[in-house]
């Protein structure tokens, strides 16, 4: 595994271009937390000509819904959720409200990809299932749209070397493609 | 005959969801710890290594090793001479569920209708709930929490009898191998083949919660199981689908008499945190 590349939102084009796929991220800064039914809503005030709740330019998404916090702490277990059920949302929010990174777990389809590169944009890959870890990583926490959604609200989440993988490159390169390529044996 | 009050059932439950949700089983536990020592990828053994961690960091802490505490899947096998008093034995166990999730900072996953508004139900209710009537005076109780990452990746098929073991065999691959790193793996892979429709994938979900690596009593199923997880592990996929070898932890099979006619196949994937945790009564 390469080196930890230091990361910071918001991100800049020249910082996507530094990153391949394969490398070892430690992400700071605000990031936005958004999964199935924000993701609908998002999309669908875009279709309806309205401005979103959260400006999306040059930002980053992570698909989380988090547990309660315990008290005295910013926010519960959040690991990351399956992004390919944000593959149909994923394109209109890059194309249309200029988002920029993406951070959640396993494969995405190839309308993603595409627009990736059309976009510049990047895919990170945190590890599904190591959320108490993963929460030691963000140091504040706040609901900023949909309150009524609970775990599926968007939270802005101030975080600190939040450790993750450049999982597909702004050029497409994929690791769910070429690590499985490179370890299958049937 | 021996009385049970829903009082205790609830009890029992809220505590179990709690438990079952902190505390990773031993069996699982360790064999993530056998994966890692024969995975070779960097990344799979990055992986291994983080998700240890974060089994320890949860059960010290006693915080949810996972933010998807699951939709509640509660078996109850209540023997034939319990009788139980004040209240409702499903209510008894909603309210557990209700109260567990609550107190233990656990997520709240579960929407009222599918397909319409989806809207949350807020305190992680209803359960699914299995009943099943056995002999004895004694309850058991067992919590599956089910995340969703890896629910969603399962398949049933109703193959014909004609497709046969080679049928059933591509079936079970093709839905691994769809399911590549979606599922949170190293997964469990849990199999039921025969019964019915419906029979088949509660056969497949039961056989998630068997001892790691356990083997099924007739040797040609353990064998079977054994083949499985073999060419399972030769995918690729590897730990969070990112390449490697250590792709499953363990195929179960679990197989009921059939139809004539039929050949059900069903396959339920869990994530690396197969939780389960059951209590007696």
């Amino acid at each position: 595994m390469s080196d930890i590349k230091k990361l910071t939102t918001p991100l800049t084009e020249e910082a996507i271009k530094g990153l391949k796929a394969g490398d070892s991220v430690a992400l700071s800064g605000v990031i936005y937390t958004a999964r199935d039914k924000a993701h609908k809503r998002l999309v669908e005030t875009l279709a309806e000509g309205k401005e979103l709740p959260v400006e999306l330019q040059n930002q980053l998404i992570y698909y989380v819904g988090p547990a309660p916090a315990k008290p005295g702490q910013p926010i519960g277990s959040c690991g990351p959720t399956t992004s390919s059920r944000m593959d149909s949302y994923a394109p209109v929010l890059m194309r249309q409200a200029g988002l920029k990174g993406m951070l959640g777990k396993g494969p995405r389809n190839q309308s993603v990809v595409d627009a990736m590169k059309e976009c510049t944009a990047v895919y990170l890959a945190a590890i599904g299932g190591t959320g108490v870890s993963i929460s030691h990583a963000v140091k504040k926490a706040e609901v900023i749209a949909y309150e009524e959604l609970g775990t599926e609200a968007i939270r802005r989440l101030e975080v600190e070397d939040l450790p993750c993988i450049v999982a597909i490159d702004w050029e497409g390169n994929n690791l769910y493609q070429s690590g499985i390529e490179q370890y299958r044996e049937d | 005959m021996k009385t049970i009050s829903a009082q205790e059932i609830t009890a029992a439950v809220r505590q179990l969801c709690m438990d079952v949700n902190y505390d990773l089983p031993a069996d699982v536990e360790q064999a993530l710890q056998n994966g890692l020592k024969r995975e070779e990828s960097p990344f799979g053994q990055y992986c291994l290594e983080q998700i240890l961690q974060n089994c320890q960091m949860a059960r010290e802490s006693r915080q949810a090793m996972c933010q998807d505490t699951g939709i509640a899947v509660v078996y109850l096998e209540v023997g034939q001479e319990v009788h139980i008093t004040d209240g409702s034995l499903a209510d008894a166990v909603n309210e557990g569920v209700r109260q567990g999730y609550a107190d233990g900072y656990l997520r709240k996953s579960v929407v009222m209708e599918p397909l319409f508004g989806r809207d949350n139900t807020g305190d992680n209710t209803p359960a699914v709930i299995h009943t099943e009537i056995v002999p004895g005076d004694q309850l058991r109780i067992m919590v599956v929490p089910k995340g969703g990452g890896s629910e969603n990746m399962g398949a049933v098929k109703m193959l014909k009898p004609a497709d046969g073991l080679e049928g059933a065999k591509k079936f079970i691959l093709d839905t691994v191998r769809n399911a590549g790193g979606n599922p949170c793996p190293p997964i469990v892979v849990g199999i039921g083949v025969g019964g019915t429709m419906e029979k088949a994938p509660m056969l497949a979900k039961k056989a998630l919660t068997r001892e790691i690596g356990s083997r099924n009593e007739n040797a040609l199923y353990a064998e079977l199981e054994e083949e499985l997880l073999t060419e399972i592990n030769k995918t690729g996929i590897g730990p969070q689908g990112l390449g490697g070898h250590v792709t499953a932890l363990a195929v179960h099979i679990e197989y009921y008499p059939t139809h004539i006619a039929m050949l059900p196949v069903a396959v339920n994937i869990n994530c690396h945190a197969a939780r389960h945790k059951e209590v007696v009564l």
